[in-house]
């Protein structure tokens, strides 16, 4: 990874308790690490070493107990709900292990809805975006298809599609292969790989898989919500 | 299309059975809303128009003759001995009538010179109570002429007009002679020149109709009117115009409201139970939505968070809920109105009276259909309210991590 690429989202000494008192519980213990464009890496840890925190926590869902999110060199702190919500639909995109697509709209419906939200209304262009996503994807055949008919790479691959709706400067994807088998789990894996090399989206995958993980540029492991290595992967 | 309109919409045609029953819920309410208000308003008018349809709104007299005590110094007195009332004429009437029909609101005014008689023909005499009038000021004022059985409403001379229940008591029909006469002996031979029917037995059998000037020979009021009969052109000002004709020509003047007291209260009663069963209605209206409503926002919970993850700020959420409670209501209230309309309609049309003919029309308004609308669409978005506050508080990393 060439340093002077420039950086698109930067934590400073993040730390996050959740409880009061003496149930407090600290999950994140002061994480500081730099994404820069292009990047497509990889965070692994064992259940409970606060990935899923830290994943949120960068995509602007929960606020840090300390420490800074810079997005784009913005400090994203002082900004109220709303403005994050904005600043979530319109520079990070997300995949979550399960799809979570809405199941009363059809994949191309799914693909449009963060392009509807962020204007407010819904215009004449956005079915042209939705169906050249997801035409980047595989998955032009299955537009009109109910989200709920389709099979769960067949999702995965719309929750990525929307995820890229906003032409968003970092992907944000938590286990997006953990509940499929090992040929779509690849494939999927493969979209990702794929979509950051053509578009330069930077990605960060939040993977048990090791095996996945060696396909990526970087591997960042999280033990009891501390970093404890972030290389570069040799492949 | 706006963004929360396109998820709304999309949301209460995929909730099939939760709309249905929000819709429905809504449907019979806004249809009980209109069913009842119609009704009782039907109900209410036909009530009103059927004790107006003998009598004035208004009736003019001469007040009260108060008897004139002993100064105190030379007498002691335990007991005032009221003056026994005599028929009185009411000074300067012509001057009175004219004041009266000037104010703002009286449509139409008449005067009568009004007493007991008897009414005879042949051994057969009753107890009757003559009524001196000017038949064309007198039907401005009550509508008679439709409710004229045979003959005519005119009265010439010694003509007469009399009710179907005297007429029968009496055995007598038009062109037929009756002798009317007071207790204090004046009399005359009238000929029946018509028979009417007000709907009132009482009023059947014993008014009698002469012309004025008969009524004044006979009841001793030579060129006199007792009473003068007003009609207003909104019955519920009766009240206070009688205020304003009592201020202005210090007479006594009696409202339909005062004479009719026990109906007014039982109107009032009636409209006040009613207001309570809709209150009832739209309460349970309003509950029924919110908890439709806010078990939806539970299950939708973690596409609730998505919505949020992908850039859908609180507002909007909020919004989205919101809305799904407006047009809950304002379907709700077309589907009511339509359901409200027939079953007031079919309602009218099975109450029908011993003669077949419908008892009483009911109130059908736009007026009636718009604020139906207006109290749904407000209840749906106010029961939306909860749901829609408790969407917009959801956690989305919480509910996307826990659903």
């Amino acid at each position: 990874m060439g340093e002077t690429r420039p950086e698109v989202l930067r934590l400073e000494g993040i730390t996050r308790d959740f409880g009061e008192g003496e149930a407090r519980t600290k999950v994140l213990r002061g994480v500081d690490f730099t994404l820069r464009r292009g990047e497509f890496a990889a965070l692994m840890g064992p259940s409970g070493s606060g990935k899923s925190t830290l994943l949120h926590i960068m995509g602007l869902l929960d606020r840090p107990t300390s420490g800074r999110v810079l997005l784009g060199g913005e400090d994203t702190g002082a900004m109220d709900d709303d403005q994050l919500t904005r600043c979530r639909g319109t520079t990070l995109g997300f995949v979550f292990q399960f799809h979570h697509l809405l199941p009363e709209f059809s994949a191309l419906e799914n693909v449009m809805i963060p392009m509807a939200a962020a204007k407010g209304r819904l215009d004449a262009s956005m079915p042209e975006c939705g169906r050249a996503l997801l035409d980047r994807v595989g998955l032009s055949a299955r537009a009109d298809n109910r989200a709920t008919t389709l099979s769960g790479g067949q999702a995965q691959r719309v929750a990525i599609a929307r995820s890229l709706a906003m032409d968003p400067s970092v992907v944000l994807a938590d286990e997006p292969t953990g509940n499929l088998d090992t040929q779509t789990a690849d494939e999927v894996f493969s979209l990702l790989r794929e979509v950051n090399q053509r578009q330069k989206v930077t990605f960060l995958v939040v993977t048990h898989d090791r095996r996945l993980a060696e396909r990526t540029d970087r591997i960042i492991e999280l033990v009891d919500g501390r970093i404890v290595s972030d290389q570069a992967n040799e492949r | 299309m706006r963004f929360e309109v396109f998820i709304a919409l999309r949301y209460l045609k995929e909730g099939k059975a939760q709309t249905a029953l929000v819709l429905g819920g809504t449907t019979v309410g806004v249809a009980v809303l209109i069913f009842l208000t119609a009704l009782i308003g039907g109900l209410q008018r036909t009530l009103v128009a059927q004790t107006l349809s003998a009598q004035a709104h208004i009736l003019v007299k001469s007040p009260e003759r108060v008897a004139r005590t002993l100064p105190a110094t030379s007498a002691v007195a335990d007991r005032v001995e009221k003056v026994p009332d005599r028929i009185r004429s009411i000074e300067q009437w012509q001057q009175v009538l004219d004041s009266v029909r000037s104010i703002p609101g009286v449509v139409a005014a008449t005067p009568t010179a009004a007493g007991s008689a008897f009414a005879s023909r042949g051994p057969a005499t009753k107890s009757v109570a003559l009524r001196g009038i000017e038949p064309a000021t007198f039907s401005q004022v009550i509508e008679i002429v439709p409710k004229m059985k045979s003959g005519h409403f005119a009265l010439e001379g010694t003509e007469a007009i009399i009710g179907t229940v005297l007429a029968s008591d009496l055995g007598v029909a038009v062109g037929d002679k009756v002798r009317l006469a007071t207790p204090e002996g004046r009399g005359d031979v009238f000929t029946i020149s018509g028979i009417f029917d007000l709907g009132n037995k009482d009023v059947n059998q014993r008014w009698v109709f002469v012309p004025l000037r008969s009524a004044q020979t006979l009841l001793d009021v030579p060129g006199g009117a007792t009473t003068l009969e007003v009609k207003v052109a909104e019955i519920f000002e009766a009240e206070r115009l009688a205020r304003e004709i009592q201020r202005r020509t210090g007479l006594a003047a009696d409202s339909w409201m005062e004479v009719n007291q026990q109906l007014l209260v039982g109107l009032k009663s009636q409209s006040a139970s009613s207001w309570m069963i809709q209150a009832l209605v739209v309460l349970a209206v309003t509950l029924g939505i919110a908890s439709v409503l806010g078990v939806s926002v539970i299950q939708k919970s973690r596409e609730i968070g998505i919505l949020k993850a992908t850039g859908t700020t609180t507002r909007t959420i909020q919004r989205i809920f919101l809305l799904e409670g407006a047009i809950v209501g304002a379907v709700g209230s077309v589907l009511g109105a339509l359901l409200g309309s027939v079953m007031s309609l079919a309602f009218a049309n099975l109450a029908r009276g011993p003669t077949g003919a419908p008892l009483f029309p009911v109130d059908l308004t736009l007026g009636l259909f718009l604020g139906a609308a207006a109290v749904a669409i407000f209840t749906g978005t106010l029961a939306a309210w909860y749901p829609a506050s408790r969407a917009a508080r959801l956690d989305p990393a919480e509910v996307i991590r826990y659903g």
